[in-house]
């Protein structure tokens, strides 16, 4: 396909053509040997301020800036946006759904194409997930034991299994930069020995993942952190994790429905736990509240459905808060949806005219799809005011008092010029998170 | 506006141009529905890539605003072009639209025209069309017109019109498949001071073989210094059959519903012009000049729609990507088929090196049914000015003809 070598993925492709993948038997010590010898492009940490970070991550696909958000494309494409239209607005990364991905076209079928970035045309960084949440939020009578998840099929209803070695090997066929080990999720909600079994049972999940892992050099396998609200369980599962010497770090079964103030102190408790040098993930969450207090705690990656999703419903994310344009207020609201936002939507288009489209016309939920993920995509990166920075030391000072393990308040201005100039040094793409 | 017909071909069908505002457009030309202004699927972004000034013309109905935005709201964003930020283009108001405004002639009475919308049955009186008219300011708009006595409440309009202003007034012209009534109606309107003329009341399930006898009496009549839209005719036979006839300009509802059925277009411009594109014959399961995406065939197809397209979709997406995209229900799927102007290009440029500089702006990154479309009425421009509309019509009739036939026979 000559037409995908324009977008430049030539480059990024190579290292997938001339893989020599370790065997199978893949051991931890061995794992942590590849990592180091493989490091060769230093990247920096760009910028602190207490606990958070600014840095740089680079993937076998693109260098990302962090802290950063990944909107959800599903099905390979994110609802309403073309893969042009996600790199002019600066999404840097994207999330696909192996357990969708696997049904429709399976993976492989997108092996057979060239992986999920050449079926997309997408230059950029992709991260998969492993498919079990959706097996456990999507569809009835799923069922977790200690082989992995049985669920019933949605194409002819029989019980089928997804095990932690497939959901590995239907990631590699995928192609990812970022995969996902299989764990055991659990809502946050529930309490009692359900969450002890499913924390230990993911630490020996990870296990039979690293195992099963088939390219290690090219996509790189992150850990996640289970264990509910109970700060013990969730320090056995940190431990156990860094023990395994993984490229970066999820922390999980959050955004589930539970409170702020136990969501936090876990986040806070992981963060302050995780090696500084590796990437730390909090998965499923979206609201820019809890985006800026988890970056702050030291998180660097968020996902969420809510920007996109909220979008084709009808409401905008506006610095105030949320803007709902159903609302019969807008149907004369001459202003533009946010009057300082830069994007191709607020720029031409008025309140009123979004309200006439909204819910009725595939183009309002193209318009405000695109507006909301510009949003995500400039927030949390940057250009924060100073009043914000001045209020998080505040309250980065009342989050660490509650944590337990040392955070480092260096208090290192955080420069925003570094942040946007500095070109990581991207040798050869060898496939490793590379983290600094 | 300004219009002046450059070429005549022998039927009647004729080249022009259509200058509006700073915007000068060739004829026969196609104009854009638009779903509240902007195209079902390309937001305006994606818009400004297609090639310009050939997609620069929109048509819309001023009843998509019956809810949700009030006149007033419009008024003061002032009008559509403000409202929508496509300051450039060229806006064409036509009551119906083929696709959500759909005239129903049976409760239209006296009072007004009624359409069936999303918002129900409306009943539109001269005097609200006006008002619409007024509030959003497009550059052209057609009269409001009702089956039975079309120049009632064409002289209605008229009245309102000398209030009003505005953008240039196309008078309507119905009169169903009567031949005597549409003559009527045509003479009636001609006499009257308007820009241009509309032909209504087409593609409402009449036969494909009354049009040319149709078209042809009520052209005749017609001054030819006047340019000439129609509504209702979509396929590319029926453009044809439009232009031999004298049309010049015609709306896209063909593209939109080629779009929604996952259809792309595949004739192959370039050879068409040249010979017609039998050799294609061998070529089952099409008919040979469009394509449906959500075949099996395509699962694992990783070509482009078409090869050599200098289409957005072509450039950057498979075929495979767009039949993953139609089987889970992707919106994507339809901008990148709504989207989609080809292999005209080279031959274009060929003929007339002025082009080059116009492809190069415009056409390197754009998408896949529309600028398919738009490449066919630039042929079809090209076969007029170069005396050839004729044996080029006759040719790509009956190839897709033939190419029907074949699909029919092997099925």
């Amino acid at each position: 396909m000559e037409y995908i070598s324009s977008y430049g993925l030539a480059e990024t492709s190579a290292p997938l053509t001339n893989p020599k993948p370790p065997p199978p038997k893949f051991n931890l010590r061995l794992a942590a040997a590849v990592a180091g010898a493989k490091v060769q492009a230093a990247a920096v940490i760009l910028g602190r301020f207490n606990r958070a970070r600014a840095a740089q991550l680079t993937l076998p696909h693109f260098v990302c800036q962090t802290p950063l958000f990944m909107p959800v494309g599903t099905q390979g494409t994110i609802k309403g946006l073309t893969t042009s239209q996600l790199e002019e607005i600066g999404c840097q990364i994207i999330l696909g759904n192996t357990y969708h991905l696997a049904l429709r076209p399976t993976s492989e079928l997108i092996d057979e194409l060239g992986g999920l970035h050449n079926f997309m045309n997408w230059p950029r960084a992709l991260l998969t997930d492993s498919g079990g949440f959706q097996m456990v939020s999507l569809l009835h009578l799923a069922d977790i034991t200690e082989k992995g998840v049985t669920f019933q099929s949605p194409v002819d209803g029989k019980p089928m299994l997804l095990t932690p070695e497939e959901s590995i090997q239907i990631q590699n066929r995928i192609g990812a930069d970022i995969i996902m080990a299989l764990d055991d999720v659990v809502k946050t909600t529930i309490t009692g020995p359900r969450i002890e079994e499913a924390m230990y049972r993911t630490l020996r999940w990870i296990d039979r993942c690293i195992a099963a892992h088939k390219r290690p050099h090219e996509q790189n396998l992150f850990g996640i952190v289970q264990g509910g609200l109970d700060p013990v369980l969730r320090d056995i599962c940190v431990k156990g994790l860094v023990e395994r010497d993984l490229p970066g770090y999820a922390i999980g079964g959050l955004a589930g429905g539970e409170d702020k103030d136990s969501f936090w102190r876990v986040v806070a408790q992981c963060t302050a736990a995780l090696p500084e040098d590796k990437p730390r993930y909090v998965m499923g969450v979206g609201y820019p509240l809890d985006i800026v207090v988890c970056s702050a705690l030291g998180a660097d990656m968020y996902d969420c459905v809510y920007p996109t999703r909220t979008a084709r419903f009808g409401t905008a994310l506006i610095p105030e808060g949320v803007l709902k344009l159903k609302h019969q207020a807008m149907s004369n609201d001459t202003r533009p949806i946010d009057p300082t936002c830069e994007c191709m939507v607020c720029k031409n288009y008025s309140r009123a005219y979004i309200h006439c489209l909204v819910t009725k016309d595939a183009m309002g939920s193209q318009l405000l799809s695109y507006r909301n993920l510009f949003y995500m995509m400039k927030f949390p990166k940057g250009d924060v005011p100073q009043w914000v920075c001045n209020a998080m030391e505040v309250a980065g000072i009342d989050i660490s008092l509650c944590c337990t393990s040392s955070c480092h308040p260096k208090l290192f201005v955080n420069d925003q010029k570094l942040l946007y100039t500095k070109k990581a040094h991207i040798e050869d793409g060898n496939g490793e998170a590379i983290y600094t | 506006m300004k219009f002046t017909v450059k070429a005549w071909s022998k039927g009647g069908g004729r080249a022009g141009l259509l200058q509006v505002g700073s915007c000068s457009i060739e004829t026969p030309a196609l104009l854009l529905n638009t779903r509240k202004g902007l195209p079902a699927f390309i937001s305006p972004d994606l818009l400004s890539s297609l090639p310009t000034p050939d997609s620069r013309l929109l048509q819309f109905s001023p009843l998509h605003f019956s809810e949700g935005i009030s006149l007033k709201t419009i008024s003061e964003l002032g009008g559509l072009h403000q409202m929508l930020g496509l300051h450039e283009h060229v806006f064409a108001a036509v009551p119906r639209d083929s696709t959500i405004s759909l005239p129903d002639y049976q409760s239209s009475n006296k009072m007004g025209a009624s359409f069936e919308t999303p918002c129900g049955r409306l009943l539109i009186k001269p005097l609200q069309y006006m008002e619409m008219i007024s509030s959003m300011k497009p550059n052209m708009w057609a009269t409001l017109a009702d089956e039975v006595p079309a120049w009632v409440s064409e002289k209605r309009n008229k009245a309102s019109v000398d209030r009003t202003t505005g953008g240039a007034v196309f008078g309507s012209i119905v009169g169903g498949s009567k031949i005597e009534e549409r003559k009527r109606c045509a003479k009636e309107v001609a006499e009257r001071n308007v820009s241009g003329f509309c032909l209504g009341g087409f593609g409402l399930g009449e036969s494909m073989d009354e049009h040319p006898s149709l078209l042809g009496a009520i052209t005749e009549i017609l001054p030819e210094d006047k340019p000439r839209q129609i509504c209702g005719l979509g396929l590319p036979e029926e453009v044809l059959q439009g232009v031999a006839a004298g049309i010049d300009l015609f709306d896209s509802t063909y593209i939109y519903h080629l779009t929604l059925g996952g259809f792309a277009l595949t004739f192959p411009l370039e050879e068409i012009r040249r010979h017609g594109y039998g050799d294609q014959l061998s070529d089952t399961g099409r008919d040979g000049s469009k394509i449906n995406l959500k075949a099996t065939i395509y699962r694992k197809d990783t070509s482009p729609i078409l090869e050599g397209c200098k289409c957005y979709t072509c450039q950057n997406h498979t075929k495979a990507y767009i039949n993953h995209l139609l089987n889970v229900h992707e919106m994507l799927a339809q901008i990148l088929l709504e989207m989609y102007v080809p292999s005209f290009l080279p031959i274009a440029v060929a003929l007339f090196p002025g082009l080059v500089i116009l492809t190069r702006n415009s056409c390197h990154f754009s998408s896949h049914n529309t600028h398919h479309y738009l490449g066919f009425f630039r042929v079809i421009r090209e076969a007029i000015k170069g005396g050839t509309f004729e044996e080029f019509r006759q040719n790509f009739v009956e190839t897709r003809r033939d190419h029907i036939l074949a699909a029919a026979l092997s099925a």
